[in-house]
């Protein structure tokens, strides 16, 4: 169990200048990390312009950076609300992956393929 | 310290293997990368005390969502390399972009301050872990005052769950079924046709 977790001392006592070291984790620590994975998202949606799948992977990876914001809040604020919530993302991104691979079947079955730029057809 | 050192590799895992999923080259080596993005992503959540998110992050995305993926992709039996083009025409803009967004985050999350007394403004404070562990304190919490959110969770999984069957299934034509009907109506005279044969003769 971190020590973070236990010891009362979140960032939110004391002043941020002392805590923050690279021997202490703290709020920031995790804030940096699901930043650059949320980045890593977006960045891969740039890069994968014609791959669905990997489109939805990268929708994946953002939202599993918010989750990791949610929790380092709940955790570092002492507040469970962070974490229900936290779980309310999950379930939004199991849907949607599921609706999402499932048009990506059908669309594959109609029109043997999912590039993007194949999907311009939405005339109904 | 054992947790500094745990914190970082679970860290630097996480953020190669995000790299790796939006870089690799098959798009089944993105999927176990992701899978590989999850467990360390649960591993950050175990560090941060939330075990239960951590393992139903495991149950949820390593055991349903990617092997979703997984299923479809080796499922669509496409050229994933044409899909591929492109990549390097995307990725001035892409980084530009990222980068700008990256910066500004980090800016954000470097200068940010929380306002005086918003430590005391706890809607659900977490209850220390000797009295009620991470798993029972959310339960507690779900199935009370976020019933109807809850409730609202599981019919979006309902939703999901119908709209997913329809929209993949379809009516094929020209295979046989079984019609409990019918084979309960068939008659002995629909099956079978007496025939007296004469001897020397055949039908």
């Amino acid at each position: 169990m971190g020590a973070a977790l236990n010891s009362p001392s979140s960032p939110w006592g004391e002043g941020r200048g002392e805590g923050e070291s690279v021997m202490t984790i703290g709020l920031e620590h995790y804030l940096t990390v699901a930043a650059i994975l949320f980045t890593l998202g977006i960045f891969g949606i740039f890069l994968n312009r014609k791959n669905v799948i990997i489109i939805l992977m990268s929708v994946e990876l953002m939202l599993l950076a918010v989750n990791i914001n949610f929790v380092a809040f709940s955790v570092f604020l002492n507040d469970l609300v962070g974490q229900v919530f936290a779980m309310f993302v999950l379930t939004v991104a199991a849907a949607e992956a599921a609706i999402g691979l499932a048009i990506v079947v059908i669309y594959f079955r109609n029109r043997g393929s999912i590039a993007v730029e194949d999907i311009n057809r939405m005339k109904g | 310290m054992i947790d500094v050192i745990a914190f970082y590799l679970f860290a630097t895992v996480v953020i190669a293997a995000g790299v790796m999923v939006i870089a690799s080259r098959n798009p089944v080596h993105s999927v176990l990368w992701l899978i590989l993005a999850f467990f360390s992503a649960a591993g950050l959540f175990v560090l941060l005390g939330a075990e239960f998110i951590a393992m139903i992050l495991l149950i949820v995305y390593v055991g349903a969502v990617a092997v979703l993926f997984l299923f479809v992709v080796m499922m669509l039996d496409i050229n994933f390399s044409e899909l591929r083009g492109g990549f390097l025409k995307y990725l001035p803009i892409g980084a530009t972009i990222g980068l700008i967004l990256l910066a500004e985050l980090v800016l954000i999350v470097g200068t940010w301050q929380s306002a005086p007394g918003s430590g005391e403004a706890v809607s659900a404070p977490t209850p220390p872990l000797l009295e009620q562990d991470n798993t029972s304190a959310l339960g507690a919490l779900i199935y009370t005052d976020y019933i109807y959110a809850f409730q609202a969770a599981g019919l979006i999984l309902l939703v999901a769950m119908i709209g997913a069957i329809v929209l993949t299934h379809r009516s094929r034509p020209g295979i046989k079924r079984q019609v409990i009907a019918d084979q309960v109506s068939r008659r002995r005279e629909d099956a079978f046709e007496i025939k007296k044969v004469e001897t020397g003769e055949g039908i």
